[in-house]
């Protein structure tokens, strides 16, 4: 929930939870707001300094177990310390390359009593992040934005957190670059842009994979070329110059080689490159022309690989559920997602042109990320629409929250797209594992109408493609919180796809013939029912 | 990972890799609860292999030196470097191989004296001007101080005699001031 209001407003997720089994709960949020570069400050119980390594009754070694999962963690064994170690865990959870930071606070030092002295400045000797990007690497990436012929902005997660939106704009548009977006990018660069090429990676468009197979110039900002970006790295754009920014130093060359390394800010090195480029000779109709054969091959790639799905008036299609949501939305408000295919479905299909609007678990994939991360916007932001694109493998990882949906009237519109799988892993059993579905099935339950209804909420369904408009403009209209549920195709994949160590131009399009033709219904049920009588599962609907 | 395996692969990379070796980062920190835990716990959770690691108070009582002896190749040790430098509690690395630089060890080796070997352990502890600082009627307690070379050197010719036990303090290093010999780097370079 933290997390969600941290990446919707950008300021500090703020934590409490008390000791041992309070801060185990927490530890996959830390873990996750690591990952995502989420600025959050955790406070955690701990029994009195005098019982510490006791034994004592939920006792945890909060410090030992959330080490490797923050930015920083700190026992206060003094309230004297207090002050100064929530300015410091705060300070350093927002600035740099946020995270989360945890301050332990042992019983007797939550209850003593000090004179309140709250320092105005933060002085840490070992911390000092570099904001301003060296002026000579900026002027020398300048250079080669001017040269490059078949240039790509990739723009990850740090560009929505520098709120370097416009700086991105304007870079693309004077050296008209086109724009690839990460997972947690996405928001950073219009959806509708002409330059946008939406998001790249394992379930990226066609498009911007093969532009980045054959760049030769890659402007990496605020990413950290993740393994999902990159897929196979002895592959990687292979005739690429690299130009790297990124405010974590430790992110510059980990995974991919930079030519030009800059290590800053991505707002300010972006604002001083644009001066740069804006002063250098040469107009800007030569520049769109110089680039104009490789913006042709990029809408060529976009015209015969579009993303696609086929709706039938049978069954539902996932992308439609989620491709109507957001058009009837207008591509507006705060989209949540939770972890899996329809996660992948909704980047794809995301064209909103807000940073902060498109939230998601990424680098550690959290599944029930979705519905307590949309609370938290939501009560960040309690006029604006937010959705929450879910699935119910996910979201039954989390779904006691629709209590704090209720109890705090939070109206978040919950869209569940239900395929009694977890989706991704049965995509992966159908293309890797010769159909083995185990532990993939979930039948179908629970009927999630009567359970939004037991909690209050207005649960809606939608079993039939025709349905689907209807529920959604219900749903959209109720004022309060609402469950919506989609029965979709249970066995639809999520194309294109870059199987695991596979290069970017190496995508999978569409289900391979062996897959189209098999029937696959046939064989989830036969498992179903050797399930059934074994009296553990039941059969999907 | 076991040694063994660890020093498969190091020995493949060797071969493999010009820039792999033996590094000794110093890691000045705070001198504070946890720092420590936090420096083995980088190493642990990112695959770096530590061979060895001493840890004392520097004339600022408020800081500690973290002396590290490590092997890597330059990227490898440029994102060690990195990550230590992320640490908040870190004030400064440095990688010493990149200069010129004194190393030391200390070694205490308790070695099975039978009567007629005990003078040839004396003999042996002078020639590497080690000293004898325990003595019982069947054993002796050798300390010695060198780089590594020596002490292993030392070790190595106690064995016949039979060592009873053994402890390394780790190596600490400190860099030498304007030095004109080649550092291990331009010296590698040179044989290549």
């Amino acid at each position: 929930m933290a997390e969600g209001y941290a990446k919707a407003t950008g300021r500090a997720g703020v934590v409490l939870v008390t000791s041992g089994p309070g801060m185990t709960n927490i530890v996959t949020g830390l873990a996750d707001a690591y990952m995502d570069s989420v600025p959050l400050v955790a406070f955690t119980g701990q029994v009195s300094t005098n019982l510490i390594g006791n034994d004592a009754f939920q006792e945890a070694d909060n410090i030992g177990i959330s080490r490797p999962c923050t930015k920083h963690n700190v026992l206060v064994k003094d309230v004297g310390e207090l002050a100064r170690t929530i300015k410091e865990a705060f300070y350093i959870a927002t600035t740099g390359r946020p995270g989360p930071v945890l301050v332990d606070i042992p019983k007797d030092v939550s209850t003593d009593k000090a004179d309140f002295k709250y320092p105005e400045k933060v002085n840490l000797r070992g911390y000092n992040p570099t904001y301003e990007g060296n002026k000579y690497q900026i002027k020398q990436a300048a250079e080669e934005i001017k040269k490059a012929r078949r240039p790509v902005i990739y723009a990850g997660g740090g560009a929505v957190f520098s709120d370097a939106a416009s700086e991105i704009r304007e870079l693309a548009e004077i050296a008209q670059v086109p724009v690839t977006m990460t997972l947690m990018g996405l928001g950073s660069f219009p959806g509708t842009h002409a330059l946008c090429m939406g998001m790249l990676g394992m379930h990226g468009g066609y498009w911007s994979n093969m532009a980045m197979h054959h760049a030769d110039l890659l402007i990496a900002i605020g990413a950290r070329f993740d393994d999902r970006v990159t897929g196979k790295l002895s592959d990687f754009c292979p005739e690429a110059k690299v130009v790297h920014v990124d405010i974590d130093p430790t992110s510059i060359k980990k995974n991919v080689h930079a030519h030009i390394p800059i290590v800053g800010d991505v707002k300010a090195v972006l604002k001083q490159l644009n001066v740069y480029l804006r002063a250098m000779d040469g107009n800007q109709s030569d520049l769109k022309e110089l680039r104009r054969p490789w913006r042709e091959q990029i809408e060529e790639w976009k015209r015969t690989h579009p993303l696609r799905y086929e709706q039938g008036d049978k069954v539902t299609k996932p992308q439609f559920v989620i491709d109507r949501v957001f058009e009837m939305t207008h591509h507006e408000g705060i989209v949540v997602t939770d972890v899996g295919q329809h996660q992948m479905w909704a980047a794809q299909y995301y064209k909103g042109s807000k940073p902060r609007t498109f939230i998601t678990s990424g680098g550690l994939g959290t599944m029930g990320f979705g519905l307590p991360a949309a609370l938290g916007a939501q009560k960040a932001y309690p006029d604006k629409l937010v959705l929450c694109i879910t699935s119910e493998g996910s979201f039954q990882m989390n779904l006691q929250e629709l209590a704090t949906a209720a109890i705090y009237k939070l109206p978040v519109k919950v869209v569940l797209i239900h395929n009694n799988f977890h989706g991704m892993v049965r995509q992966w059993q159908d293309l890797f594992y010769e159909g083995r579905y185990a532990s993939s099935q979930l039948g179908n339950v629970p009927d999630f109408v009567k359970l939004a209804e037991a909690y209050g909420l207005l649960g809606l369904s939608a079993s039939k493609p025709a349905e689907v408009e209807p529920v959604i403009r219900e749903g959209l209209k109720h004022r309060g919180p609402v469950l919506m549920d989609f029965h979709v195709d249970p066995f639809e994949n999520c194309y294109p796809m870059i199987p695991a160590g596979g290069a970017h131009h190496e995508m999978l399009l569409e289900d391979p013939p062996e897959l189209r033709n098999a029937d696959r219904g046939a064989l989830a049920k036969k498992k179903d029912k050797d399930k059934v009588e074994e009296g553990e599962g039941v059969l999907p609907a | 990972m076991s040694t063994r395996r660890w020093l498969a692969i190091a020995e493949w990379r060797i071969i493999n890799n010009e820039s792999w070796m033996e590094r000794i980062i110093s890691v000045q920190v705070e001198n504070k609860a946890g720092v420590l835990a936090r420096v083995a716990g980088l190493f642990s959770a990112r695959g770096y292999n530590i061979e060895s690691l001493s840890v004392a108070p520097t004339l600022d009582p408020t800081v500690s030196m973290i002396t590290i002896v490590t092997q890597g190749d330059d990227r490898l040790i440029e994102q060690i470097i990195k990550q230590l430098n992320k640490v908040i509690e870190v004030l400064k690395v440095v990688d010493l191989t990149e200069s010129n630089f004194l190393d030391r060890e200390t070694a205490l080796i308790k070695i099975h004296t039978r009567p007629e070997h005990r003078d040839e352990a004396i003999r042996i502890a002078d020639i590497f001007r080690a000293k004898i600082v325990d003595s019982s009627p069947t054993t002796y307690t050798i300390e010695v101080t060198g780089d590594v070379d020596k002490v292993e050197a030392l070790i190595n010719l106690l064995k016949p005699l039979g060592i009873k036990e053994i402890v390394r303090t780790g190596r600490v290093a400190i860099a030498r001031e304007a030095a004109k010999i080649p550092t291990r780097r331009e010296a590698q370079a040179a044989k290549a």
